[in-house]
This record gives structure tokens, sequence and C-alpha cells, in this order.
């Protein structure tokens, strides 16, 4: 591995240089019906206007429920869906303005990590081939002077697998393995970012850790930056620095991570930190819990005013009339609430 | 059938699977009691055994592949170990019922919630196809399905899957049995969501006595919910006791590198202290404690079998280490 981009440190009066900038992303998809004569009956409204900077060497944390639309944004920052409306940019550079071919070279910047090392690895290629594959699209990310093979050993060795099991198949490796090639293969063309969508989430207990230490590990040796995509806000605390809380498309609740845990502004936000079992008996059974009535809405019929005014316990009219903004309650602490909790509620 | 002891007993239970390169010990004797009213948790990691044990007291182990070669789940008094199938179908579902992690696979896509809820009133024999009707209805609206009569001829995937969860909880809790056995009854299910569903068997469980075994990796769940716990490690029993005792003072190693490694939602810890290792392969468990490649703290006679004797650290606290009093008084040796 060469040196870690970290190492150049930009002057100290200079603001951190955001190596992602996204701005009002959309992104709709039309619901059709009809197999001869399709027509478009709906739109699901996956993403509705979202904007969030990632400074480089840190980590974002996109939350909120199934269906609140944070995979769909990790796709779109990855160019693997192309938006409706709005930006994307990584290290600078407009997604949208990229041919096929410079998106392939702009990814080299931008990889990703999938939920589930079950199916996100080929069953008949051997693990040096997984994770080396990315060297057949990109040969001159083989670091000078070292053959693939030696690059491949190398990575290995850097998230935790034995390199003598280059010639084997993912099935001989248990799940927390899997998802260790995953990430070398990610690791692989040196990105800048990688996003991580619910890396963790189908690894037990004891091997999530490991997993995450190694993220951690990652993260400090190589200034990387993450978006990390999780539903599991117990997991989203130990590594992310700013989180943006996603619900039915639209950010409730966007800003520093220790203030939002700590302080949270938006009712949504608070009640998802309450409904998260604590691991501890005592804690629990005398801890105030929200317990929010209802399912999440349907995205292709997005409640009108305030996305989360049907399950709101602070909900009045204005909210089911009025969307509220994103505006500021604190340093780098953004809420979308016409009603915000008090400081000394959250 | 006779109504002394304890609701259900199990006892040195074992399961064991034939497969293509081996057989696999799943379950490598566990026991436990359960009385009614009561909650117990049997925690543990992929592989544990603890979906088998629940599998081996519904008596839907497959019958191919699976044997239970030593051991005894006696349901009020009544042996269950090689009872025949017609005699278990006449406990299954009145008796002893089974919530199912996935409700999408577990409840039949083509036939309605509704038909599929009173399927339950109709195969006793003893109601009509619309008293039937009227008693579903009833236990849908129980469960928290809201307007049960218009919903009734819906279909599983016009559902939520939080409402599919409340369908399938309908169908299981129909027939008031006293043991419900709920296998990761939220793992699929959005945190708000789960939260609502542990509230409603708990609910139902306070309104009808039903002995409630919970089958979960998360430990967060089984702090909120549980009277008592066992942690299963490799098919084994590792520790069990009530549920204060053991998130405040663990016996056994395993348990407190479980408890040290999961990540805290009110603190930032930054590096976890992971448990090295993987579980061991159940084609080849080592000898001697299946922990003893991961502890932190192993001392010789753990290598050998037998295993480590079933040590009583406190009233209703048991621990299977060798050093389950020193872990227990807090000794602990840092890795």
């Amino acid at each position: 591995m060469s040196a870690s981009p970290a190492e150049a440190v930009p002057a100290p009066v200079a603001p951190p240089e955001n190596v992602i900038e996204v701005r009002n992303l959309v992104k709709h998809y039309p619901i059709e019906r009809g197999i001869v004569f399709r027509r478009q009956v709906g739109t699901i409204h996956a993403v509705d206007g979202i904007s969030f900077d990632l400074p480089r060497g840190t980590t974002l944390a996109l939350v909120g429920e199934s269906g609140c639309g944070k995979s769909t944004v990790g796709r779109l920052l990855m160019g693997l869906e192309r938006p409706t409306s709005g930006t994307v940019r990584v290290a600078g550079v407009d997604l949208a303005t990229l041919s096929a071919k410079g998106l392939s070279a702009g990814r080299r910047d931008l990889q990703i990590i999938l939920q589930d090392p079950y199916t996100s690895l080929d069953p008949r290629m051997t693990v040096g081939a997984i994770i080396g594959e990315p060297f057949d699209i990109h040969p001159s990310a083989v670091p000078a002077g070292t053959s693939v093979k030696d690059a491949v050993r190398d990575l290995m060795d850097r998230v935790g697998l034995n390199p003598e099991f280059v010639n084997r198949y993912p099935h001989q490796f248990s799940g927390g393995q899997r998802q260790r090639i995953g990430i070398a293969r990610a690791l692989a063309l040196r990105p800048k970012v990688i996003v991580a969508d619910e890396p963790v989430s189908a690894l037990d207990v004891s091997v999530q850790a490991q997993v995450m230490n190694l993220l951690m590990d990652l993260r400090d040796e190589l200034g990387l930056s993450y978006v990390f995509v999780s539903h599991d806000l117990a997991v989203v605390r130990q590594i992310a620095d700013t989180i943006a809380v996603m619900y039915l498309g639209r950010l409730m609740e966007y800003g520093d991570a220790e203030q939002i845990y700590t302080r949270p502004r938006n009712p949504y936000t608070a009640a998802l930190l309450s409904a998260v079992p604590v691991a501890d008996p005592q804690v629990q059974r005398t801890r105030e819990r929200i317990v929010l009535g209802g399912d999440l809405p349907s995205p292709a019929n997005p409640p009108r005013g305030c996305r989360f005014s049907t399950r709101c316990f602070r909900a009045e009219e204005v909210c089911r009339q009025v969307e509220p903004e994103l505006i500021e309650v604190g340093p780098h602490h953004r809420a979308a609430c016409h009603f915000p909790l008090d400081i000394s509620e959250g | 059938m006779s109504d002394t002891g304890p609701l259900l007993e199990v006892r040195d239970l074992h399961v064991r699977f034939r497969t293509r390169d081996g057989v696999v010990s799943a379950v490598n004797g566990m026991s436990f009691t359960l009385d009614a009213g009561e909650t117990i948790a049997i925690l543990g990691e992929s592989g544990s055994g603890k979906s088998v044990t629940a599998q081996a007291i519904m008596g839907i182990l497959p019958s191919k592949t699976a044997t239970i070669p030593q051991g005894s789940i006696r349901y009020r008094g009544t042996e269950l170990v090689g009872l025949r199938e017609r005699d278990y179908r006449q406990l299954r579902g009145a008796k002893i019922a089974m919530v199912f992690q996935d409700a999408l696979s577990a409840l039949n896509p083509v036939t309605s919630v509704g038909r599929q809820v009173s399927e339950m009133f109709r195969v006793r024999g003893d109601m009509s196809r619309r008293q039937a009707k009227a008693a579903a209805i009833e236990v849908m609206s129980h469960v928290g399905i809201p307007d049960p009569a218009r919903r009734f001829n819906d279909y599983p995937h016009q559902f939520s899957g939080g409402m599919r969860q409340r369908v399938m909880i309908a169908t299981m809790i129909a027939l008031r049995p006293s043991v419900l056995i709920a296998d990761e009854p939220t793992t699929a299910l959005d945190v708000t969501v789960q939260a609502q569903i542990m509230d409603l068997l708990k609910e139902l469980q306070r309104e009808t006595g039903t002995g409630l075994i919970l089958i979960t990796h998360d430990l967060g769940v089984v702090a909120s919910v549980a009277d008592r716990i066992a942690v299963m490690y490799a098919g084994r029993v590792m520790e069990q006791g009530n549920v204060d005792e053991i998130y405040q003072r663990q016996a056994n190693p395993y348990t407190v590198g479980l408890l040290e490694s999961i990540p805290q939602i009110d603190e930032r810890v930054g590096r976890l202290p992971a448990i090295p290792g993987l579980p061991p392969n159940l084609l080849a468990v080592p000898p001697g404690c299946p922990y003893h490649l991961r502890c932190a703290m192993p001392i010789d006679p753990c290598f050998e079998d037998p295993a480590p004797p079933f040590t009583q650290v406190a009233p209703g606290h048991h621990s299977m280490c060798w050093r389950a009093e020193e872990v227990y008084a807090g000794e602990r040796v840092a890795r």
C-alpha cells in the first residue's frame, strides 16, 4: 500500500475538503401497470431533495427505517442509478457530467461494501480472483513494482485474511470472513470513499465487532471517508461523525453525531433512538420509550406537510399542511420540524 | 395428561444431524424449565443450537436427518421425545405454538390472511365457518390489526412487515397455547416496529399466562423482555440464570465477551473489545470446553474432555466453566 492520503494534511486554516457533495438529490421511480400498454400510474418518491457533505477522512451515517431511501442514496452516490434531479459531486466532479467510461474511471475513488456477504461474492470465483478483479478493469491501479498476485496477498493480509487461502472459494469462509473479502475487494483500487451499505447487519454480534474494528482501523490508516448506511443506531454511534436521519426520502435531522445522539431535536430521531433496546435490563425498565403508532406510510403516496406528521406525537395542524424546512438548530446541527424538542427534552 | 410439575421441562437434550460431511452435534445437553407466565430467552449466535432446540420442542426437526439420541422434553409431565406424530398434532398450535422470524415465508401467499387465522379454529372441527371467521376477526383485532373485518380477505403481500408479523402472532395465539416459542420474532423488523411487536407479545403473555421462549441473538431484546436467560454456544448452555444477574454479574467468559463486544447506543467507545476467532465447526467441535479457543482465560482442563461442569455460582445461576467462581468474583484475565 502506498502512503496514506491522510498524511497530506491541508493547511490548518483551510476548511476541510469535501470528498462528496450532494445537492437537492431526487430519485423517483415510476410505478407502471399493464403488460402490452405500459403506463405510469404513480411515482415512488425514494429520495426527495436531500443535501449533505462528506468532509475528507470523516464518516457520515445515513440512518432510518426500511424504505426511507438510505440505500437508494448509496446507489446514487455510486452512480449505479441516475438521479431524477440534483447533483452528486465526488472529489469535485459532478457524476452526471461523466460518460459511462468516465464514470467507470470515477468509480475508482468510490467503492462499495454490501450487506450480504453470501450473495455479493461470485461463488465460482476464488477469493484471489474476486479481490484481484478490480485490477482487470483498472490495470494501472496495481501498485508499481508489484504483481497483481502480490497486491492481492497484501490486501488479504490488510483485512485480516490468511493470504494462504487465496485459492479458496467463498463458501469455504464464514460470514465475517466473507465480509472481509468484500472489504479487501473494495480497497483494491485505493478509493477515497467507501459506501458501506449495512456492512455488519448480517453478522453475529461477536463477529460484528471484529468487522467494525477493521473498518475503523482502515479509516485511520488509509484516511478513508465512509458513507455508512445502517439501521443499527448502536453500531452507527461507534463510527459516525455526522448523521443524516432519513424518513420517506427526506432528511429529518442532520449534523454532528454527538449532538444528535445526546440532544435529538426532531421527534422522529428521538423516537428512533428510544426504540433501540439497551442491553441492560435495569436501564431498559426505567428508560422512557416513545412507541410510535402505525407503520411507515407508502413512499408512493407520502403524507402532505411533514412526512412524519401521521405518526408524530407532537404533530399539529400546521404539520399536516406545511412541510418544515431543514433549519439550523445548533452548531453543525439541522432539523426539519415545526416543533423541535427542547434541548432538555432530548 | 397430568398437570404436575413445570409447564415445560427440557433435560439434557441432544440433537444430531446426519449430513454429507459427517454428523453435526447441534445441541449437546440443553436443560431448562419454563413455568406459566415466565419468559426465558435462549440467546446465541448462529450455529449455537438455539433454533434447533425450538424445533425439537415443536417436534418439527427434519425426520430424515435429525435424531434425538439422548434427553427428554416434557410438557406438563408428558414426554414429547418419541411422541407419535398423531399425538404431537394435538399439541401443536393448541398447547405449544411457534412464531417464526420471517412472516412472509411462514404465511401462505395464496390464501387470505383471514382464512389462515380462521383455519386454526376450523382444524379443531368444533366451529362452523361463520363462527371461525368471527373468532378470527376478534383475534386479529386483539393483536392490533386495524379494521380486521375489512382486511380479512387481503393477502400477506398486502400487509407491511410489522402487520404480517401480527398476523402470524394471531394464528399462533388463536388457540391460546400455554407455551409460545418466538424464534427471532423481531429480527426482520425496523426498531420502531420491533418495540410494538415485543410489547404485544408481553401483553398477550400477561393476559393469558403463556410461558414464552424467546430465541434471539439480540442482547437488547433479551434485556427488555426476559425473566431468565440461557446463553448457548456450540450446542451447549454456557450460562443460565436470572436476567438482571447475568447482565450485571457474569460467570462465564463467553457471556462476558459477548456483552463487551456489543455496541451500546448510549456510549461511543470507538473500537469494540471483540471476541477473537470464530465459533467452532460443528462437524468437529474440539474436546473440552467448546469456547476454549477464543477464551481470554483458559487453563489446562479446558482443552480436555470432559466438558466443564455446570457450576452453580448463586441460587439459580449456573455457568459451564472451570473458572466460573473466579469469573463471577470479578477476576478477569486480560486478553
